[in-house]
């Protein structure tokens, strides 16, 4: 995505000259770039509509009713800046908040690491069954969010989980993974390298597939060791990946939502809650939508800022 | 001789960590898969043992009579390929307009798609809500499909797909006076048969487990997805697990028999452009 967006810049950049100097052009050249013209619209049309239909008005919507006391009926009453001061003093909100920047702060680096060492295995030369093992890495990614709860709350049970009877029979005692908070937003973070590993397996198998051979073979000669050359080629050579995968793996966790409700619903009690369900539940089950649509609006600039300061590392990266 | 033997002594260090890695990804998935073969009773008697010690379905039977899956893999069918067909279609159409035309216009276009993915829907909740029930479309499958046709990922698919398709073969067919759309629909969309079917198994597979617009638009049971009709088994306080396990496992099946049939489209392309939605 950051080379897409590189090149988007770029097309703006290089925008057309001849539209500059238009009237030099003949005329049939010019008929014939007016149906240039009319035909992208044609072809963007149905993007076009649906983008303003499910975004930009949504959008405006959004930010509208966060200056509002709006309850998802009757009247919008304006109320300025009111639900953004409540915010700033609702430690429910900051709980959450919280909650998700610890939970994304684990659970990124995690996957990464998975999703990494899931690519080097599998792009290792004299490794034995990759097609095989390709297959099984790849499963996951077809557990929906909710099904993957499910799998996790059932090894992680307390009293009947494969976990805590792997445990109890070596001689230890039950670890409450679900009444404890923050055990039990390690199940969560584990629960989410799982599933998010395998795409981003597979942006890693590209990357990897792309470091020069021959910069292995002279480290080989070198006397370069197999952890030398995997920090020194592999990692720098996949630094751009490296990015896009942290880039939308934080962008990712930062929304979780469904997986969470499967496996403890935030809980025990509402410790586990993250900023998504908080805005759910504002939103929806206590119909306040103008508050639930002001801390909506306090996340889109933090994803904002997220994907902006990692757009900022990376071009500092590649230049 | 020698040679074949030092061969095999330096795979089984990378073929180890290889499966030691496959293991441990499979292990969760087989644990509940072998789970759900279980006896109700079984399920909680310590010891547990890695095979069911008698092999039952009657979790599955339960399943299938506590739950209408019919009726769900029915709504879940229609969303996922209506959706995933619209998708694929706009999707191309847009992707080769910000690829093969220049205006100022469309760099705006390309700018505002890029922000979608900064900007996921779960940001928008209550107001994309707010403009599905204006458009009278609250509690229908149409609500579902509309918000989720577009998709950012798609877009820029089809698009770094089209500009490495040569602008010679574009001018060919102009000087021999094609018409522009003809030109979209004869020449460059068949072009682009493995993005499209990329993108349709991504879509697919994205929609099968969609779950917070499917929540927050649909109220009726009957018209559920299969998602959130597996939601309704994890509400009460005390889960029948046996029930639970068995309804997970059959939700599941489309999609592993749709990944069985395609699996080489999607693990070998290098979606390199591909975004998670």
């Amino acid at each position: 995505m950051t080379s897409t967006m590189r090149s988007v810049v770029g097309a703006e950049a290089q925008d057309e000259p001849g539209d500059v100097s238009t009237g030099t052009v003949q005329p049939r050249r010019r008929r014939a770039k007016r149906r240039y013209r009319l035909t992208p619209l044609v072809l963007s049309a149905g993007v076009i509509i649906l983008m303003a239909l499910f975004f930009i008005w949504p959008g405006v919507l959004g930010l509208t009713y966060s200056f509002t006391s709006y309850k998802g009926f009757g009247p919008m009453t304006f109320i300025g800046l009111d639900n953004y001061t409540k915010l700033a003093s609702d430690p429910t909100f900051y709980a959450a908040l919280g909650r998700t920047l610890i939970y994304t702060v684990f659970s990124v680096p995690l996957g990464y690491a998975l999703s990494l060492s899931l690519a080097v295995a599998l792009t290792n030369l004299r490794a034995r069954g990759k097609t095989a093992a390709r297959i099984i890495f790849f499963l996951p990614w077809l557990v929906s969010p909710i099904v993957t709860g499910v799998i996790w709350r059932w090894m992680f049970g307390e009293n009947f989980g494969f976990v805590n009877y792997v445990i109890t029979s070596l001689g230890g005692g039950a670890v409450p993974w679900s009444s404890d908070p923050n055990l039990s937003l390690m199940v969560v973070i584990v629960a989410s390298a799982w599933a998010g590993a395998a795409f981003n397996m597979l942006l890693f198998i590209a990357a990897l597939n792309n470091v020069p051979k021959s910069y292995y073979e002279a480290a080989e000669l070198d006397g370069a060791n197999g952890w030398q050359r995997f920090v020194s080629i592999t990692l720098p050579g996949i630094a751009p990946t490296s990015v896009l995968v942290i880039l939308l793996s934080t962008l990712g966790q930062m929304k979780e939502f469904a997986m969470i409700q499967a496996l403890n619903n935030g809980g025990p009690g509402t410790s586990n809650q993250l900023i998504v369900q908080y805005i759910y539940q504002t939103g929806f089950a206590q119909s306040n939508v103008g508050y639930a649509s002001a801390a909506s609006m306090v996340l889109l600039v933090i994803l904002m800022v997220i994907a902006l300061i990692q757009i900022a590392i990376n071009r500092k990266a590649t230049r | 001789m020698r040679k074949k033997s030092g061969e095999i002594r330096r795979s089984i260090l990378p073929t180890t960590m290889l499966w030691v890695l496959a293991i441990l990804m499979a292990f969760p998935l087989l644990w509940f898969l072998l789970s759900s073969f279980k006896g109700g009773g079984e399920l909680f008697t310590y010891p547990l043992s890695f095979l069911p010690r008698e092999w039952t379905v009657d979790g599955y039977m339960r399943a299938w009579e506590r739950i209408d899956f019919v009726r769900y893999f029915g709504n879940t069918i229609v969303v996922a390929t209506l959706t995933t067909a619209l998708t694929v279609f706009f999707c191309a159409t847009a992707g080769y307009a910000l690829a093969k035309y220049r205006a100022p216009w469309l760099s705006v276009f390309a700018l505002c798609i890029l922000s979608m993915t900064m900007l996921p829907g779960e940001v928008i909740l209550s107001p994309t809500f707010s403009v599905v029930r204006d458009l009278g479309f609250y509690n229908s499958l149409i609500g579902v499909i509309l918000p989720s046709i577009l998709t950012p990922t798609g877009v820029f698919m089809f698009r770094q797909f089209f500009i490495t398709v040569p602008d010679e073969l574009l001018d060919a067919a102009r000087i021999d006076g094609a018409n522009e759309l003809s030109i979209f629909f004869r020449i460059m969309l068949p072009l682009a048969k493995p993005i499209m079917l990329t993108l349709a198994i991504i879509s697919f597979q994205w929609r099968w487990n969609d779950y917070i617009f499917p929540l927050i638009i649909l109220s009726d049971p009957k018209n559920f997805t299969l998602q959130i009709a597996l939601r309704t088994l994890l509400g009460s306080e005390n889960i029948d697990w046996a029930i639970l396990l068995a309804a997970s496992v059959i939700s599941m099946i489309p999609l592993v028999l749709l990944y069985l049939v395609f699996q080489k489209y999607i693990t070998s392309s290098d979606i390199n452009t591909g975004l998670r939605d």
